[in-house]
Order: structure tokens, then C-alpha cells, then sequence
């Protein structure tokens, strides 16, 4: 199995504060990982340096062949082969306020990889129907409950078909039912080939829907 | 302390309006200056001049008063003599027949010709209005002589230009800003005489003639017939040419005019306007409408180039703030404190009159100018708080897609900013509109300016009021309402 992420020995400090210390762990492709910890141990820390979000100060990242250095964020324009491995999904799902679901999925491909309207909206409803929320796809945001806002974001992380997809805290807003509904569309999407990367402090979950737990301590 | 001075100023300004009985008390505009009225030099919390000494000669007349002297600005001259801040208005106070249907009216005391002023190398060609097709002629807003210009706009073609002031016309002449000046020919040999005769020449053939009148309180005419009396009296005995002399205005035609009024004070009277008929309420009303429907025009145009050039000014310095570097956000924030911190007015002057030794803009340029440099910063403002207001993390979750940042802000931030800031953009469309008033300091007759023209001319303030708030709001209201859906379109839930 090809290790499609590597995180080797990963650490980030704020103010001479150690918010990850010598964090390790691999992801590999039909994968999924579960980072598990109290809050405020850094999960979220984490995920936001392999999305090239955040700075880090020790360590290195591996992307399916593309490595991130310590220090400063590169320049977005050195970052485009990242962007094209990796999707984020955050606990808040941050969806374009003044976009339809249906185009907070398009924006990307028609904007980024060039589709035409017509393509970028076949794809995106399959995207949407295959999520559950495509009866769904011309309400704004504010429209939108927090589970189907969640899978309109996951939706739009999806849209440029990134081979990792990372997710924040993505039980938080869901009842029981649909925890588990998410849990069997995450091990869907692996079974098509993808890594996923899943921050959470829900330990119930990361068992039940988890291949591999990484625990992280205070 | 300042309570007991703020009562003592109250107390004073009422005693203007109740002075004893033993002193005439009389208004008129030092800023007009000399030979008028100016501040003395020697003691400028006195003023010296001809209609100063006018003043004094008719409070002697009036059974040994003193007067006493208030200061006024000319165009208002009118109104504070109805609203009884003096008795007398009296500081080259134009013969017209509004005036004269409107208040009470004193027999004309001096007679001055509408002159030509127009560059030395113009004298040649240019002889009357007749020879100002197409060109620029300057003069003093509300005056006889700027509706004689407004009716030969119609006959010869020229372009009226009003100042507020009688000394600006005349710098902007000799500058090449505008082609000729018609105003009286006392203001004009004092222009002259102040730019050590050159710059430009006057013609000698007049214009038109009019008369120097005091004006009182419609209520006040027995009293005004008593000044008519001292002013006969002062023809007769003298005193009156020694005073015209004495500032060097006298002529042969103040003898001609004083001969007329000693044989007859009726004839005078009839003979004194210079603008044209009397006209009655109604149809002067209507007769004002084209002008101000153009100044309308003016006023909403302005407001809209100079809106377009706030936004571009704005959308530059906003993004210079909130994406430039550090030196680029400093120059930016420098720009928009010290444009906020400073009077419009000032800017005004500075880009119109400041600038004219290296650039000469044209008025409605230099206005469109200032006006959009200005609100340019206000612009910033609201456009860097809008930019600022969209999420951060809308911002990362455009970058984890792979957006640059110009299409982030093209394609995320920029809309959402847009309906940020179409409430307030708005409102300051609707405070230009208001604002592009002062741009009638640098010559541009707008809707505000056009208005104060008319209400001088028919001598009052309530219906040229009423028209010119209504042209107001007939076109901030229709803005407001646009943006109010607008903004509802845009809202997503």
C-alpha cells in the first residue's frame, strides 16, 4: 500500500508554545484515519499545514509526492499541484455565502480546471445527488441545515477530485442517524481510491467508522 | 463665564434689531472691499468707503443719527433687511424691478455701466456680447449683470460663468479660464487697478447702465421716503458728489443722474431698472424652470462622474490597504486621513485656484475632481470594512480549491464586499449629491446655486426652496429604493 500522505515528525509553535510536538502518522490510498483528541491538542493544527494553510516549524509533509518544508507558507502559485491532491472540509463548512449550493460546487471547476458550465453542473449534481442534498442544489447556504450544508461542503471539496480529503470535526452539528449516514458515504468515497484524514474528539465514531485511530495527548 | 458672554453677544445682536432711536443702523458686505465697503486698514474694526459715507450722510439727514454698521453677505442683503438685522441695506445694492416690488426702495444715488473686461489681445475683436458666441463671460452670480448674460446666452450664444465673489473673475480672465467679464465699472477699474493695469483691458462702450439703490423693509417705506428726501438734499447741497469724489468715482453721468431725480423723483424711479420689465410671480416661477431642470442636470451629473471616480479612487486605495505592502498601506491610510481630515471647501480652492499656476483645470473638471478624490476616501473605507467583513475562512476554503488570490477576490470576496457596501455606498451618493452644492464656489452653476440665483432675483426664498428640495429628493429617493433591492436580490436567504 502507497502511503498517500506522510506526516513525519510534525510540529507547530505559537509564542514559543508547543501547539503539535513531533506529530507522525501515514494515510494511505482507500484509507481511513482518524486524528482523535481532546480539543485544543492541535487536530485541527494539523490539518490545516497539510492544506498549506498554516505555517509549521519542524518536520515535513508529504502529499502524494509533494513535500511541504518548515517555515513560511509558499506562495499559492507554488502550490498548485497541492491543491489539485488535497480537499478540506471545515467543521464550520465555510460555503460561499452568496452562491447556490449547486455553484459553491461549480465555482472550482469551471474557475480552476477550466470546465465549461454545462460540464461543471453535470458533475456537481451527480456530486449533490450522490451526497443526498441534490434537491438541494439551488439554495443558498443559510438555507441549508447543518448535516446538508456539511455534505454541499464536502460536495465542493470533492468537485476537483483530490486524492486526499481531510475533515474537521465533521460529527459536531449531526444527530446519531446521520453520523452514521456520514460514516457510510466516507468509506464510499475511499472505496474510490481516496485517503481521508478525519479530525474528531468522537471517539465513537472514529470506532466505528475508522480503519486506523492517531491519538493525540495534551 | 461663557454663558454670561453668549448673553451679552444675544443681547447685543438684538439691540440691532431695537437700536435707539438716535442711531441708523445699516448693512452691507465689507468682502464687496473698497470703494464700497472694506475693512480700514487703520482701524479695521472700522470700515470706510463710499456707501459708508452715503450711510452717515443719510443718518444726519435723519434728524443727527449716528450709523452704525452690520456686516452682511451681499446675496443676503435682502432678506436680513425684511428680517430687520438692520434698517438700511446699502453696499452696491442693485436698481432691479423685483427688488422694487418686494421691498422698499430708496431713489437711485449712483449710476454704473455693465462694462466688458476681455484680454488685451481680444480688444481687437471682441466689442460687445454680440462677439461672445460660443465664449466663456464671467460676472458676480445675482447680479443685474448675470442676467443679462443668461439672456444673451439665448440671443448670442455664450457661456454665462457665476462667481461668488468679484475678484476671482478677473484673475481667471487674465489666466485664459474664461474669455470676458461683464460687471460694473467701479468693480472693474479697481480690478485693474490691482493688477497694476495689465492682464487685461475694459471696453469702453457699456453694456448696459443701472443704479446703486438702498434697500429697506417693505413695511419701512415712510422711512424710506425720509432717506429719498436726504438723498435729494445731498444732491443738491454737494455733499453727495464730495463723497463720489472723494473715492474717485465720480462722472459727469452722477450729474446727469442727480439732475433727473431734482426735476423729477417719479421719472427716476420709472427709469431705474436696467434688466428688463417687471414681471409677476407666476410666470418668473415658470421662466426659471429651464434653469433649473440644467442646473439639475449639472448637479446630477457631477454627482454621477464623480461617484464613478470615488469608486475607482476607493477600490484602488482599498486594495492598496488590505492587500498592499507595508509602504503602499501606509501611503494609502495618509491619503485617506488627511483627505478626511480636511474640509471639502479647501480642496475645492486648492485643486480649482491652488493648482491654476500648474495646471489649469476647467471648473467642472476641477469639481468632478475634488468631489470624487474626495469621497474616494470615504469609499475606501467602506469598501475596506466590507472586504474585511467576509469570512476568513470562505477566504481559505476559495484557497484550498486552488483560486488565486485575484480570483478569490473576484470571484468570493469582491461580491460579498459589494453587497457589504451598497448600504453605505448609498448614503454617500446621496451626501454627494447634497455636497456637489460647494462646487458653486469654483463657478459651476449647480441646482443649490441656481436656486440661491432665483430666490435673490424674486427677492425670497420659499418657492425656489420648495422646487429645489423637491428636484432633490425626486433624485435621492428613486437611489434609495434601488439599493434597497438591490440589496434584497442580493441577500441569499
Amino acid at each position: 500500500m502507497t502511503a498517500l500522505l506522510v506526516i513525519d515528525q510534525l510540529s507547530v509553535r505559537y509564542d514559543s508554545r508547543d501547539v503539535l510536538r513531533g506529530l507522525s502518522l501515514e494515510v494511505a490510498r482507500g484509507e481511513i484515519v482518524a486524528l482523535m483528541g481532546p480539543s485544543g491538542v492541535g487536530k485541527s493544527t494539523a490539518l490545516r499545514a497539510v492544506a498549506a494553510l498554516q505555517a509549521f516549524d519542524d518536520g515535513q509533509i508529504v502529499v502524494d509526492g509533494f513535500a511541504l518544508a518548515p517555515g513560511p507558507v509558499p506562495p499559492e502559485s507554488r502550490l498548485v499541484p497541492l491543491r489539485r491532491r488535497v480537499g478540506l472540509v471545515f467543521q464550520a463548512h465555510a460555503l460561499f455565502e452568496h452562491l447556490t449550493a449547486l455553484d459553491n460546487v461549480t465555482l472550482a471547476l469551471r474557475h480552476v480546471l477550466g470546465r465549461t458550465r454545462d460540464e461543471a453542473e453535470a458533475v456537481a449534481t451527480e456530486l449533490l445527488a450522490s451526497l443526498d442534498v441534490g434537491s438541494r442544489a439551488s439554495a443558498w447556504p443559510g438555507q441549508l441545515s447543518g448535516g446538508e450544508a456539511q455534505r454541499v461542503a464536502i460536495a465542493r471539496a470533492l468537485a476537483p477530485d483530490p486524492h486526499l480529503l481531510l475533515m474537521d470535526e465533521p460529527t459536531a452539528a449531526l444527530d446519531p442517524a446521520r453520523r452514521s449516514a456520514l460514516g457510510a458515504t466516507l468509506r464510499r468515497l475511499c472505496e474510490q481510491g481516496r485517503g481521508l484524514l478525519v479530525a474528531t474528539h468522537d471517539a465513537e465514531f472514529a470506532r466505528a467508522h475508522a480503519d486506523r485511530v492517531v491519538s493525540l495527548t495534551a | 463665564m461663557i454663558a454670561s458672554r453668549l448673553a451679552l453677544c444675544v443681547l447685543t445682536s438684538l439691540g440691532a434689531q431695537h437700536p435707539s432711536p438716535h442711531v441708523l443702523v445699516w448693512g452691507g458686505d465689507a468682502e464687496g472691499g473698497a470703494p464700497f465697503v472694506e475693512a480700514d486698514p487703520g482701524d479695521p474694526s472700522q470700515v470706510r468707503g463710499f456707501d459708508v459715507e452715503v450711510a452717515a450722510r443719510i443718518a444726519r439727514g435723519l434728524g443727527g443719527r449716528t450709523a452704525r454698521f452690520v456686516q452682511v453677505q451681499w446675496s443676503n442683503i435682502d432678506q436680513s433687511v425684511e428680517r430687520g438685522d438692520f434698517t438700511l441695506g446699502l453696499s452696491g445694492v442693485e436698481d432691479t424691478p423685483t427688488r422694487r416690488t418686494r421691498h422698499a426702495v430708496t431713489l437711485p444715488y449712483f449710476e454704473f455701466r455693465e462694462v466688458l473686461a476681455v484680454r488685451p489681445e481680444d480688444a481687437g475683436r471682441i466689442h460687445g456680447l454680440a462677439d461672445l458666441r460660443g465664449r466663456r463671460v464671467a460676472t458676480l452670480g445675482a447680479t443685474i449683470a448675470y442676467d443679462l448674460l443668461v439672456a444673451a446666452r439665448a440671443t448670442t450664444g455664450l457661456i454665462p460663468i457665476s462667481y461668488d465673489d468679484d475678484v476671482h473673475p478677473y484673475g481667471d480672465l487674465a489666466q485664459g479660464r474664461v474669455d470676458a467679464v461683464l460687471l460694473d465699472h467701479i468693480i472693474a477699474q479697481r480690478a485693474l487697478r490691482r493688477r497694476g493695469g495689465s492682464g487685461f483691458v475694459i471696453l469702453a462702450q457699456p453694456v448696459a447702465l443701472g443704479h446703486y439703490v438702498g434697500v429697506l423693509a417693505r413695511a419701512n417705506s415712510a422711512l424710506r421716503d425720509s432717506v429719498d428726501a436726504v438723498l435729494r438734499e445731498a444732491m443738491r447741497d454737494g455733499t453727495l458728489e464730495q463723497i463720489f469724489r472723494r473715492w474717485d468715482v465720480w462722472d459727469p453721468s452722477q450729474g446727469a443722474l442727480f439732475d433727473r431725480i431734482s426735476r423729477n423723483a417719479a421719472e427716476a424711479a420709472g427709469a431705474a431698472g436696467a434688466a428688463g420689465a417687471a414681471r409677476t410671480r407666476i410666470p418668473q416661477a415658470i421662466a426659471y424652470l429651464p434653469s433649473l431642470a440644467r442646473a439639475a442636470g449639472v448637479t446630477l451629473l457631477v454627482s454621477i462622474l464623480s461617484m464613478a471616480l470615488a469608486v475607482l479612487v476607493g477600490l484602488a486605495l482599498a486594495s492598496g490597504r488590505v492587500y498592499g505592502p507595508v509602504w503602499l498601506r501606509l501611503l494609502t491610510t495618509v491619503y485617506v486621513e488627511v483627505i478626511r481630515g480636511t474640509p471639502l471647501l479647501l480642496q475645492l480652492f486648492v485643486i480649482y485656484y491652488g493648482l491654476a499656476g500648474v495646471i489649469r483645470l476647467p471648473a467642472f473638471l476641477a469639481a468632478v475632481l475634488a468631489l470624487g478624490l474626495n469621497y474616494g476616501a470615504y469609499e475606501a473605507e467602506i469598501y475596506r470594512g466590507a472586504l474585511e467583513a467576509v469570512p476568513r475562512l470562505q477566504l481559505e476554503a476559495a484557497r484550498t480549491l486552488g483560486f488565486s488570490e485575484l480570483q478569490i477576490l473576484r470571484l468570493v470576496r469582491g461580491p460579498q464586499a459589494l453587497r457589504f457596501a451598497l448600504a453605505p455606498m448609498t448614503n454617500d451618493f446621496v451626501a454627494l449629491l447634497k455636497d456637489s452644492a460647494l462646487v458653486s464656489v469654483i463657478t459651476v452653476v449647480e441646482l443649490t446655486k441656481q436656486t440661491a440665483i432665483y430666490a435673490t432675483n424674486v427677492g425670497s426664498w420659499v418657492v425656489p426652496g420648495a422646487l429645489c428640495a423637491l428636484v432633490y429628493l425626486a433624485m435621492s429617493l428613486p437611489l434609495a429604493r434601488l439599493a434597497r433591492r438591490l440589496e434584497q436580490h442580493w441577500r441569499p436567504a
